[in-house]
Protein backbone atom coordinates (compact mmCIF):
# COMPACT_ATOMS: atom_id res chain seq x y z
CA UNK A 1 0.00 0.00 0.00
CA UNK A 2 0.98 3.08 -0.95
CA UNK A 3 1.65 5.69 1.96
CA UNK A 4 1.43 8.91 0.24
CA UNK A 5 -1.94 10.91 1.52
CA UNK A 6 -4.37 11.04 -0.67
CA UNK A 7 -6.20 13.30 1.17
CA UNK A 8 -4.95 15.95 3.48
CA UNK A 9 -6.89 17.94 5.81
CA UNK A 10 -5.56 19.95 8.43
CA UNK A 11 -7.05 21.94 11.23
CA UNK A 12 -10.80 21.94 9.87
CA UNK A 13 -12.95 23.92 11.11
CA UNK A 14 -16.79 24.66 9.96
CA UNK A 15 -18.90 27.49 11.71
CA UNK A 16 -22.55 27.74 10.81
CA UNK A 17 -23.32 30.93 13.31
CA UNK A 18 -22.87 29.81 16.36
CA UNK A 19 -22.78 26.04 16.09
CA UNK A 20 -19.29 24.64 15.34
CA UNK A 21 -20.00 21.91 13.26
CA UNK A 22 -16.46 20.59 12.32
CA UNK A 23 -13.82 22.08 15.20
CA UNK A 24 -10.30 21.69 14.41
CA UNK A 25 -10.14 18.25 13.00
CA UNK A 26 -7.27 16.74 11.13
CA UNK A 27 -6.38 13.74 9.56
CA UNK A 28 -5.29 12.19 6.42
CA UNK A 29 -6.12 9.25 4.07
CA UNK A 30 -3.27 7.09 2.21
CA UNK A 31 -4.01 5.52 -1.05
CA UNK A 32 -6.15 2.46 -1.31
CA UNK A 33 -7.02 2.86 2.14
CA UNK A 34 -10.83 2.59 3.13
CA UNK A 35 -11.29 5.29 6.01
CA UNK A 36 -14.36 5.23 8.03
CA UNK A 37 -15.95 8.38 9.72
CA UNK A 38 -18.15 7.36 12.76
CA UNK A 39 -20.29 9.02 15.06
CA UNK A 40 -23.52 10.00 16.32
CA UNK A 41 -25.89 12.03 14.84
CA UNK A 42 -24.78 15.76 14.64
CA UNK A 43 -21.26 14.82 15.04
CA UNK A 44 -19.92 16.43 11.95
CA UNK A 45 -19.66 13.18 9.39
CA UNK A 46 -21.91 15.03 6.72
CA UNK A 47 -20.00 18.07 7.30
CA UNK A 48 -16.94 16.80 6.95
CA UNK A 49 -17.95 14.66 3.78
CA UNK A 50 -19.12 18.48 1.90
CA UNK A 51 -16.16 20.23 3.13
CA UNK A 52 -14.10 17.51 1.32
CA UNK A 53 -16.29 17.73 -1.91
CA UNK A 54 -15.98 21.24 -1.69
CA UNK A 55 -19.68 21.81 -1.09
CA UNK A 56 -19.11 23.81 1.51
CA UNK A 57 -16.39 26.09 2.34
CA UNK A 58 -14.39 25.46 5.83
CA UNK A 59 -14.31 28.83 8.31
CA UNK A 60 -10.82 28.06 8.52
CA UNK A 61 -7.79 25.15 7.52
CA UNK A 62 -6.68 23.03 4.23
CA UNK A 63 -7.26 19.93 2.36
CA UNK A 64 -5.58 19.10 -0.14
CA UNK A 65 -6.69 16.12 -2.39
CA UNK A 66 -3.86 14.71 -4.79
CA UNK A 67 -1.64 17.13 -3.51
CA UNK A 68 -3.87 19.90 -4.61
CA UNK A 69 -5.53 22.60 -2.58
CA UNK A 70 -9.24 21.99 -3.13
CA UNK A 71 -10.32 25.42 -3.01
CA UNK A 72 -8.07 25.88 -6.10
CA UNK A 73 -8.26 22.55 -7.87
CA UNK A 74 -12.13 21.92 -7.60
CA UNK A 75 -12.94 20.58 -10.79
CA UNK A 76 -10.03 19.02 -11.40
CA UNK A 77 -10.19 16.85 -8.00
CA UNK A 78 -13.61 16.71 -8.54
CA UNK A 79 -13.15 14.72 -11.91
CA UNK A 80 -10.78 11.97 -9.86
CA UNK A 81 -13.46 11.44 -7.08
CA UNK A 82 -17.06 10.19 -6.98
CA UNK A 83 -19.56 10.19 -4.43
CA UNK A 84 -22.70 8.18 -3.54
CA UNK A 85 -25.18 8.84 -0.50
CA UNK A 86 -27.61 6.74 0.51
CA UNK A 87 -29.95 10.18 0.84
CA UNK A 88 -29.22 11.47 -2.62
CA UNK A 89 -30.57 9.82 -5.78
CA UNK A 90 -30.51 9.72 -9.65
CA UNK A 91 -33.46 11.40 -11.76
CA UNK A 92 -36.27 8.69 -10.75
CA UNK A 93 -38.16 9.62 -14.08
CA UNK A 94 -35.20 8.96 -16.22
CA UNK A 95 -34.19 5.09 -17.33
CA UNK A 96 -30.76 3.79 -15.78
CA UNK A 97 -29.22 3.93 -19.01
CA UNK A 98 -30.14 7.69 -19.47
CA UNK A 99 -29.07 8.56 -15.73
CA UNK A 100 -25.61 6.76 -16.08
CA UNK A 101 -25.45 7.70 -19.73
CA UNK A 102 -25.75 11.48 -19.07
CA UNK A 103 -23.31 11.30 -15.63
CA UNK A 104 -20.78 9.66 -18.09
CA UNK A 105 -21.28 12.66 -20.21
CA UNK A 106 -20.78 15.03 -17.87
CA UNK A 107 -17.05 13.18 -16.60
CA UNK A 108 -15.90 12.73 -20.36
CA UNK A 109 -15.93 8.91 -19.76
CA UNK A 110 -15.14 7.18 -23.15
CA UNK A 111 -17.09 3.69 -24.11
CA UNK A 112 -19.68 4.77 -21.71
CA UNK A 113 -22.35 1.81 -23.26
CA UNK A 114 -19.30 -0.95 -22.62
CA UNK A 115 -18.37 1.22 -18.97
CA UNK A 116 -22.03 1.10 -17.50
CA UNK A 117 -22.95 -2.58 -18.45
CA UNK A 118 -19.22 -3.88 -16.32
CA UNK A 119 -20.89 -1.84 -13.78
CA UNK A 120 -24.12 -2.90 -13.68
CA UNK A 121 -22.55 -6.59 -14.03
CA UNK A 122 -20.40 -6.03 -11.07
CA UNK A 123 -23.39 -4.40 -8.67
CA UNK A 124 -25.45 -7.84 -10.30
CA UNK A 125 -27.87 -5.81 -11.72
CA UNK A 126 -27.41 -5.82 -15.45
CA UNK A 127 -31.39 -6.62 -16.17
CA UNK A 128 -32.41 -2.99 -14.94
CA UNK A 129 -30.70 -0.81 -17.57
CA UNK A 130 -33.45 0.05 -20.01
CA UNK A 131 -35.87 0.38 -16.27
CA UNK A 132 -37.01 3.59 -15.16
CA UNK A 133 -35.04 4.47 -11.98
CA UNK A 134 -38.17 5.29 -10.18
CA UNK A 135 -39.64 1.58 -10.84
CA UNK A 136 -36.89 0.25 -9.10
CA UNK A 137 -36.55 -1.59 -5.51
CA UNK A 138 -34.50 0.43 -3.13
CA UNK A 139 -31.64 -2.15 -3.03
CA UNK A 140 -31.51 -1.99 -7.08
CA UNK A 141 -31.57 1.97 -6.45
CA UNK A 142 -28.74 1.97 -4.06
CA UNK A 143 -26.40 -0.40 -6.58
CA UNK A 144 -27.26 2.19 -9.57
CA UNK A 145 -26.19 5.21 -7.75
CA UNK A 146 -23.01 3.48 -6.50
CA UNK A 147 -22.86 2.52 -10.25
CA UNK A 148 -23.30 6.36 -11.17
CA UNK A 149 -20.24 6.74 -8.36
CA UNK A 150 -18.05 4.60 -10.18
CA UNK A 151 -18.50 5.63 -13.56
CA UNK A 152 -15.31 7.84 -14.00
CA UNK A 153 -13.11 5.13 -12.21
CA UNK A 154 -12.61 7.07 -9.24
CA UNK A 155 -9.45 7.26 -7.31
CA UNK A 156 -11.26 8.57 -4.18
CA UNK A 157 -14.95 7.79 -3.51
CA UNK A 158 -17.22 9.23 -0.68
CA UNK A 159 -19.58 6.92 0.94
CA UNK A 160 -22.57 7.89 2.81
CA UNK A 161 -24.30 5.15 4.23
CA UNK A 162 -23.63 3.29 0.99
CA UNK A 163 -25.81 -0.18 2.09
CA UNK A 164 -28.27 2.00 4.16
CA UNK A 165 -31.33 0.53 2.35
CA UNK A 166 -30.01 -3.05 1.49
CA UNK A 167 -31.22 -6.46 3.02
CA UNK A 168 -28.00 -8.30 4.45
CA UNK A 169 -27.46 -10.14 1.11
CA UNK A 170 -27.54 -7.93 -1.26
CA UNK A 171 -25.78 -5.39 1.48
CA UNK A 172 -22.88 -8.13 1.95
CA UNK A 173 -22.38 -8.42 -2.45
CA UNK A 174 -21.70 -4.84 -1.97
CA UNK A 175 -18.89 -4.71 0.67
CA UNK A 176 -17.69 -7.53 -1.41
CA UNK A 177 -17.96 -5.70 -4.87
CA UNK A 178 -16.42 -2.71 -2.70
CA UNK A 179 -13.44 -4.36 -1.59
CA UNK A 180 -12.50 -5.77 -4.36
CA UNK A 181 -12.71 -2.49 -6.43
CA UNK A 182 -10.23 -1.19 -3.33
CA UNK A 183 -7.54 -3.94 -3.74
CA UNK A 184 -7.94 -4.45 -7.74
CA UNK A 185 -7.73 -0.48 -8.36
CA UNK A 186 -6.48 1.01 -5.06
CA UNK A 187 -9.11 3.31 -4.53
CA UNK A 188 -9.30 4.91 -1.34
CA UNK A 189 -12.60 6.08 0.17
CA UNK A 190 -14.59 7.69 3.07
CA UNK A 191 -16.79 5.78 4.21
CA UNK A 192 -19.57 6.44 6.86
CA UNK A 193 -22.12 3.86 8.37
CA UNK A 194 -24.04 3.20 11.36
CA UNK A 195 -23.33 0.12 11.13
CA UNK A 196 -20.68 -0.89 13.42
CA UNK A 197 -19.95 -4.20 12.24
CA UNK A 198 -20.27 -3.44 8.92
CA UNK A 199 -17.39 -1.24 9.34
CA UNK A 200 -15.24 -3.69 11.44
CA UNK A 201 -15.33 -5.77 8.06
CA UNK A 202 -14.71 -2.96 5.44
CA UNK A 203 -12.33 0.01 6.84
CA UNK A 204 -8.77 -0.19 7.41
CA UNK A 205 -9.14 2.81 9.72
CA UNK A 206 -11.71 4.70 11.32
CA UNK A 207 -12.09 8.00 13.15
CA UNK A 208 -14.58 8.64 15.86
CA UNK A 209 -15.98 12.20 15.80
CA UNK A 210 -18.27 13.52 18.24
CA UNK A 211 -19.19 17.29 18.71
CA UNK A 212 -17.41 18.29 15.18
CA UNK A 213 -14.15 16.88 17.20
CA UNK A 214 -12.15 14.02 16.70
CA UNK A 215 -12.09 11.86 19.73
CA UNK A 216 -10.64 8.48 18.89
CA UNK A 217 -8.58 7.12 15.93
CA UNK A 218 -6.68 4.07 14.41
CA UNK A 219 -7.53 0.58 13.15
CA UNK A 220 -10.65 -0.92 14.19
CA UNK A 221 -8.14 -3.71 15.77
CA UNK A 222 -6.57 -0.47 17.98
CA UNK A 223 -9.82 0.97 18.77
CA UNK A 224 -11.08 -2.18 20.21
CA UNK A 225 -7.88 -2.89 22.29
CA UNK A 226 -7.49 0.67 23.18
CA UNK A 227 -11.28 0.68 24.43
CA UNK A 228 -11.24 -2.63 26.06
CA UNK A 229 -14.00 -3.86 24.33
CA UNK A 230 -15.25 -6.87 21.98
CA UNK A 231 -17.28 -4.37 19.49
CA UNK A 232 -17.17 -1.16 18.16
CA UNK A 233 -20.39 -1.12 18.31
CA UNK A 234 -19.93 -0.74 22.01
CA UNK A 235 -17.45 1.79 21.75
CA UNK A 236 -19.70 3.70 19.58
CA UNK A 237 -22.03 3.75 22.05
CA UNK A 238 -19.57 4.50 24.84
CA UNK A 239 -18.47 7.73 22.89
CA UNK A 240 -21.91 8.61 22.24
CA UNK A 241 -22.50 8.91 25.92
CA UNK A 242 -20.03 11.16 26.54
CA UNK A 243 -17.54 8.45 27.67
CA UNK A 244 -13.77 7.98 26.37
CA UNK A 245 -11.60 5.68 25.50
CA UNK A 246 -7.85 5.74 26.62
CA UNK A 247 -5.36 6.86 24.27
CA UNK B 1 -16.82 22.40 -21.64
CA UNK B 2 -19.48 21.64 -24.42
CA UNK B 3 -19.44 18.21 -24.09
CA UNK B 4 -20.87 18.74 -20.03
CA UNK B 5 -23.21 21.08 -21.27
CA UNK B 6 -24.82 18.48 -23.59
CA UNK B 7 -24.78 16.02 -20.85
CA UNK B 8 -26.72 18.56 -18.97
CA UNK B 9 -28.99 19.61 -21.69
CA UNK B 10 -29.42 15.55 -22.79
CA UNK B 11 -30.58 15.16 -19.05
CA UNK B 12 -33.19 17.98 -19.31
CA UNK B 13 -34.69 16.55 -22.74
CA UNK B 14 -34.78 13.18 -21.21
CA UNK B 15 -36.87 14.51 -18.86
CA UNK B 16 -39.01 16.11 -21.22
CA UNK B 17 -39.26 12.89 -23.55
CA UNK B 18 -40.69 11.04 -19.70
CA UNK B 19 -42.42 13.63 -18.40
CA UNK B 20 -45.87 14.26 -19.42
CA UNK B 21 -46.10 17.11 -16.97
CA UNK B 22 -42.87 18.64 -18.46
CA UNK B 23 -44.25 18.52 -22.07
CA UNK B 24 -47.50 19.91 -21.34
CA UNK B 25 -45.61 22.74 -20.31
CA UNK B 26 -44.35 23.32 -23.79
CA UNK B 27 -47.73 22.26 -25.70
CA UNK B 28 -50.59 22.01 -23.43
CA UNK B 29 -50.80 25.51 -21.84
CA UNK B 30 -49.79 27.95 -24.33
CA UNK B 31 -52.15 26.08 -26.41
CA UNK B 32 -55.01 26.65 -23.88
CA UNK B 33 -53.85 30.04 -23.07
CA UNK B 34 -53.98 30.56 -26.86
CA UNK B 35 -57.88 29.27 -27.11
CA UNK B 36 -59.23 32.00 -24.58
CA UNK B 37 -57.28 34.42 -25.50
CA UNK B 38 -57.59 34.06 -29.56
CA UNK B 39 -61.32 33.66 -28.44
CA UNK B 40 -61.81 36.68 -26.41
CA UNK B 41 -59.78 38.53 -29.17
CA UNK B 42 -62.58 37.36 -31.90
CA UNK B 43 -65.03 38.98 -29.59
CA UNK B 44 -63.30 42.37 -29.18
CA UNK B 45 -62.70 41.91 -32.96
CA UNK B 46 -66.76 41.64 -33.54
CA UNK B 47 -67.81 44.54 -31.03
CA UNK B 48 -65.46 46.91 -32.40
CA UNK B 49 -61.63 46.54 -31.50
CA UNK B 50 -60.05 45.50 -34.69
CA UNK B 51 -56.46 45.48 -34.02
CA UNK B 52 -57.50 43.18 -31.22
CA UNK B 53 -56.28 39.51 -32.42
CA UNK B 54 -53.48 41.72 -33.47
CA UNK B 55 -52.26 43.03 -30.08
CA UNK B 56 -53.65 40.43 -27.69
CA UNK B 57 -52.27 37.30 -30.05
CA UNK B 58 -48.93 38.95 -30.25
CA UNK B 59 -48.38 39.88 -26.51
CA UNK B 60 -49.71 35.93 -25.60
CA UNK B 61 -47.06 34.30 -28.20
CA UNK B 62 -44.52 36.55 -26.82
CA UNK B 63 -45.14 37.05 -23.56
CA UNK B 64 -44.73 33.40 -23.44
CA UNK B 65 -40.95 33.39 -25.01
CA UNK B 66 -39.91 35.47 -21.88
CA UNK B 67 -41.93 32.97 -19.54
CA UNK B 68 -40.61 29.80 -21.13
CA UNK B 69 -36.67 31.12 -21.23
CA UNK B 70 -37.22 31.79 -17.08
CA UNK B 71 -39.27 28.74 -16.12
CA UNK B 72 -36.68 26.73 -18.34
CA UNK B 73 -33.85 27.60 -16.00
CA UNK B 74 -36.18 27.89 -12.46
CA UNK B 75 -37.67 24.35 -13.45
CA UNK B 76 -34.57 22.89 -14.32
CA UNK B 77 -32.98 23.56 -11.19
CA UNK B 78 -35.90 23.12 -9.02
CA UNK B 79 -36.22 19.43 -10.71
CA UNK B 80 -33.16 18.82 -9.05
CA UNK B 81 -33.68 19.45 -5.65
CA UNK B 82 -37.37 17.84 -5.78
CA UNK B 83 -35.63 14.59 -6.87
CA UNK B 84 -32.50 14.58 -4.83
CA UNK B 85 -30.04 14.84 -8.08
CA UNK B 86 -28.71 18.34 -7.05
CA UNK B 87 -25.58 17.27 -5.47
CA UNK B 88 -24.83 14.39 -8.03
CA UNK B 89 -24.63 17.61 -10.14
CA UNK B 90 -22.99 19.75 -7.85
CA UNK B 91 -20.21 16.96 -7.08
CA UNK B 92 -19.71 16.76 -10.57
CA UNK B 93 -17.08 18.38 -12.37
CA UNK B 94 -19.08 20.75 -13.63
CA UNK B 95 -18.91 24.57 -13.66
CA UNK B 96 -21.98 26.51 -12.39
CA UNK B 97 -21.51 28.33 -15.42
CA UNK B 98 -22.24 25.69 -17.85
CA UNK B 99 -24.91 24.85 -15.68
CA UNK B 100 -26.43 28.14 -16.00
CA UNK B 101 -25.72 27.83 -20.07
CA UNK B 102 -27.14 24.32 -20.05
CA UNK B 103 -30.39 24.99 -18.89
CA UNK B 104 -30.60 28.63 -20.97
CA UNK B 105 -30.02 26.28 -24.33
CA UNK B 106 -33.47 24.57 -22.78
CA UNK B 107 -34.80 28.14 -22.42
CA UNK B 108 -34.10 28.91 -26.41
CA UNK B 109 -35.33 25.01 -27.52
CA UNK B 110 -38.62 25.84 -25.26
CA UNK B 111 -39.63 28.90 -26.46
CA UNK B 112 -38.44 27.71 -29.92
CA UNK B 113 -41.51 25.30 -29.90
CA UNK B 114 -43.69 27.00 -27.95
CA UNK B 115 -43.49 30.11 -30.54
CA UNK B 116 -43.93 27.65 -33.92
CA UNK B 117 -46.85 25.54 -32.39
CA UNK B 118 -48.46 28.77 -31.07
CA UNK B 119 -47.56 30.72 -34.28
CA UNK B 120 -48.86 27.94 -36.75
CA UNK B 121 -52.11 27.57 -34.50
CA UNK B 122 -52.98 31.51 -34.13
CA UNK B 123 -52.77 31.29 -38.02
CA UNK B 124 -54.86 28.56 -38.53
CA UNK B 125 -57.55 29.49 -35.91
CA UNK B 126 -57.69 33.32 -35.78
CA UNK B 127 -55.83 34.60 -39.21
CA UNK B 128 -53.14 35.52 -37.15
CA UNK B 129 -50.22 35.56 -39.16
CA UNK B 130 -46.69 35.90 -36.72
CA UNK B 131 -44.22 37.06 -39.79
CA UNK B 132 -46.11 40.07 -39.53
CA UNK B 133 -43.79 41.10 -37.82
CA UNK B 134 -40.92 40.68 -40.58
CA UNK B 135 -36.84 41.44 -39.97
CA UNK B 136 -38.23 42.89 -36.39
CA UNK B 137 -39.71 39.30 -35.17
CA UNK B 138 -35.83 37.70 -34.42
CA UNK B 139 -34.75 40.69 -32.15
CA UNK B 140 -37.97 41.02 -30.04
CA UNK B 141 -37.88 36.70 -29.69
CA UNK B 142 -34.32 37.21 -28.47
CA UNK B 143 -34.72 40.25 -26.31
CA UNK B 144 -37.23 38.47 -24.16
CA UNK B 145 -35.16 35.58 -23.99
CA UNK B 146 -32.24 37.23 -22.79
CA UNK B 147 -34.78 38.94 -20.00
CA UNK B 148 -36.21 35.90 -19.26
CA UNK B 149 -32.87 34.33 -18.52
CA UNK B 150 -32.01 37.00 -16.76
CA UNK B 151 -34.39 36.60 -14.72
CA UNK B 152 -34.49 33.32 -14.27
CA UNK B 153 -31.13 33.17 -12.88
CA UNK B 154 -32.10 35.87 -10.14
CA UNK B 155 -35.12 33.65 -9.37
CA UNK B 156 -32.97 30.67 -9.13
CA UNK B 157 -30.43 31.90 -7.27
CA UNK B 158 -33.02 33.17 -4.39
CA UNK B 159 -34.49 29.45 -4.17
CA UNK B 160 -30.86 28.25 -4.01
CA UNK B 161 -30.41 30.54 -0.78
CA UNK B 162 -33.70 29.76 0.72
CA UNK B 163 -35.18 26.79 -0.05
CA UNK B 164 -38.25 25.63 -1.14
CA UNK B 165 -39.31 28.40 0.74
CA UNK B 166 -38.90 30.57 -2.17
CA UNK B 167 -40.19 27.92 -4.49
CA UNK B 168 -43.66 30.11 -5.53
CA UNK B 169 -41.45 32.60 -6.46
CA UNK B 170 -40.81 30.62 -10.00
CA UNK B 171 -44.14 31.22 -11.44
CA UNK B 172 -44.66 34.33 -9.35
CA UNK B 173 -42.09 36.54 -10.44
CA UNK B 174 -43.42 36.52 -14.39
CA UNK B 175 -46.61 37.14 -13.20
CA UNK B 176 -45.32 39.68 -11.35
CA UNK B 177 -43.82 41.81 -14.18
CA UNK B 178 -46.50 41.19 -16.49
CA UNK B 179 -48.99 43.65 -15.92
CA UNK B 180 -46.01 46.42 -15.65
CA UNK B 181 -44.48 44.91 -19.14
CA UNK B 182 -47.75 46.27 -20.71
CA UNK B 183 -48.31 43.03 -22.80
CA UNK B 184 -51.53 43.18 -23.71
CA UNK B 185 -52.35 47.03 -23.52
CA UNK B 186 -49.90 49.96 -24.48
CA UNK B 187 -47.71 51.47 -21.78
CA UNK B 188 -49.92 54.62 -22.06
CA UNK B 189 -52.70 52.66 -19.86
CA UNK B 190 -50.63 52.67 -17.18
CA UNK B 191 -50.62 55.12 -14.35
CA UNK B 192 -47.83 57.80 -15.27
CA UNK B 193 -45.83 57.15 -11.90
CA UNK B 194 -45.75 53.45 -13.23
CA UNK B 195 -44.61 53.97 -16.49
CA UNK B 196 -41.05 55.09 -15.52
CA UNK B 197 -40.96 52.27 -13.82
CA UNK B 198 -42.32 49.95 -16.48
CA UNK B 199 -39.30 51.62 -19.08
CA UNK B 200 -37.02 50.09 -16.71
CA UNK B 201 -37.57 46.22 -18.32
CA UNK B 202 -36.38 45.54 -21.53
CA UNK B 203 -40.29 43.49 -22.21
CA UNK B 204 -42.08 46.88 -21.98
CA UNK B 205 -39.68 48.03 -24.52
CA UNK B 206 -40.60 44.90 -26.85
CA UNK B 207 -44.04 45.24 -26.17
CA UNK B 208 -44.60 48.52 -27.52
CA UNK B 209 -42.33 47.80 -30.50
CA UNK B 210 -44.83 45.39 -31.32
CA UNK B 211 -48.26 46.66 -31.04
CA UNK B 212 -46.30 49.60 -33.44
CA UNK B 213 -45.00 47.38 -35.89
CA UNK B 214 -48.54 45.18 -36.05
CA UNK B 215 -50.13 48.66 -36.08
CA UNK B 216 -48.24 50.19 -38.75
CA UNK B 217 -46.60 47.69 -40.82
CA UNK B 218 -43.52 48.82 -40.94
CA UNK B 219 -40.88 47.06 -38.13
CA UNK B 220 -40.05 49.02 -35.29
CA UNK B 221 -36.35 48.54 -34.39
CA UNK B 222 -36.01 52.00 -32.35
CA UNK B 223 -37.63 50.18 -29.45
CA UNK B 224 -34.89 47.56 -29.53
CA UNK B 225 -32.18 49.60 -28.51
CA UNK B 226 -33.31 50.69 -24.89
CA UNK B 227 -34.83 46.74 -24.71
CA UNK B 228 -31.13 45.20 -25.67
CA UNK B 229 -28.84 47.83 -23.87
CA UNK B 230 -31.01 46.86 -20.19
CA UNK B 231 -30.89 43.26 -21.19
CA UNK B 232 -26.82 43.96 -21.29
CA UNK B 233 -27.28 45.44 -17.78
CA UNK B 234 -29.78 42.83 -16.45
CA UNK B 235 -27.84 39.91 -17.83
CA UNK B 236 -24.68 41.01 -15.84
CA UNK B 237 -26.04 42.07 -12.54
CA UNK B 238 -28.17 38.62 -12.83
CA UNK B 239 -25.01 36.94 -13.57
CA UNK B 240 -23.25 38.75 -10.62
CA UNK B 241 -26.07 37.44 -8.38
CA UNK B 242 -26.20 34.23 -8.89
CA UNK B 243 -22.31 34.19 -8.45
CA UNK B 244 -22.66 35.85 -5.06
CA UNK B 245 -25.41 33.92 -3.59
CA UNK B 246 -23.71 30.98 -5.01
CA UNK B 247 -20.64 32.20 -2.42
CA UNK B 248 -22.90 32.45 -0.18
CA UNK B 249 -24.83 29.34 -0.39
CA UNK B 250 -21.27 27.53 -0.20
CA UNK B 251 -20.10 29.39 2.39
CA UNK B 252 -23.16 28.52 4.76
CA UNK B 253 -23.89 24.82 3.41
CA UNK B 254 -27.56 25.19 2.23
CA UNK B 255 -26.64 23.42 -0.92
CA UNK B 256 -26.13 19.88 0.95
CA UNK B 257 -29.09 20.73 3.29
CA UNK B 258 -31.29 21.50 0.08
CA UNK B 259 -29.77 18.79 -1.98
CA UNK B 260 -30.16 16.22 1.42
CA UNK B 261 -33.16 17.53 3.10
Amino acid sequence: MNLEPVIKAERLTKRFGEVTAVDDVSFSARRGEILGLLGPNGAGKTTTIQLLLGLTAPTSGRIRIFGLELAKHRREILQRVNFSSAYISLPFNLSVRENLDVFGRLYGVRDRRRRISELLDLFEIPEVIRTVTGKLSSGQVTRVNLCKAFLNDPEVLFLDEPTASLDPDIAEKVRNALKRVQRERGVTMIYTSHNMREIELVCDRVIFLMHGRVVAEGTPREILERADSESLEKVFITIARGGRIED
Amino acid sequence: MWGRVGALLLRYLYLYRRSLARSMEIFFWPVMDLLVWGFVSVYFQRVGAPRAVLFLLGGLIFWDVFYRSQQAITLSLTEEIWVRNLLNVFIAPVRIGEVVLATCLLGLIRALLSTAVLGILALVLYQFDLLLLGPALLPYFASLLLFGWAVGMCTMAVILRFGHAAEALIWGTPFLLQPISAVFYPLAVLPSWLRGIALLFPSTHVFEGMRATLATGRPAFGPLVPAFALNVLYLAAAGAFFGWMMGRVREKGYLARLAME
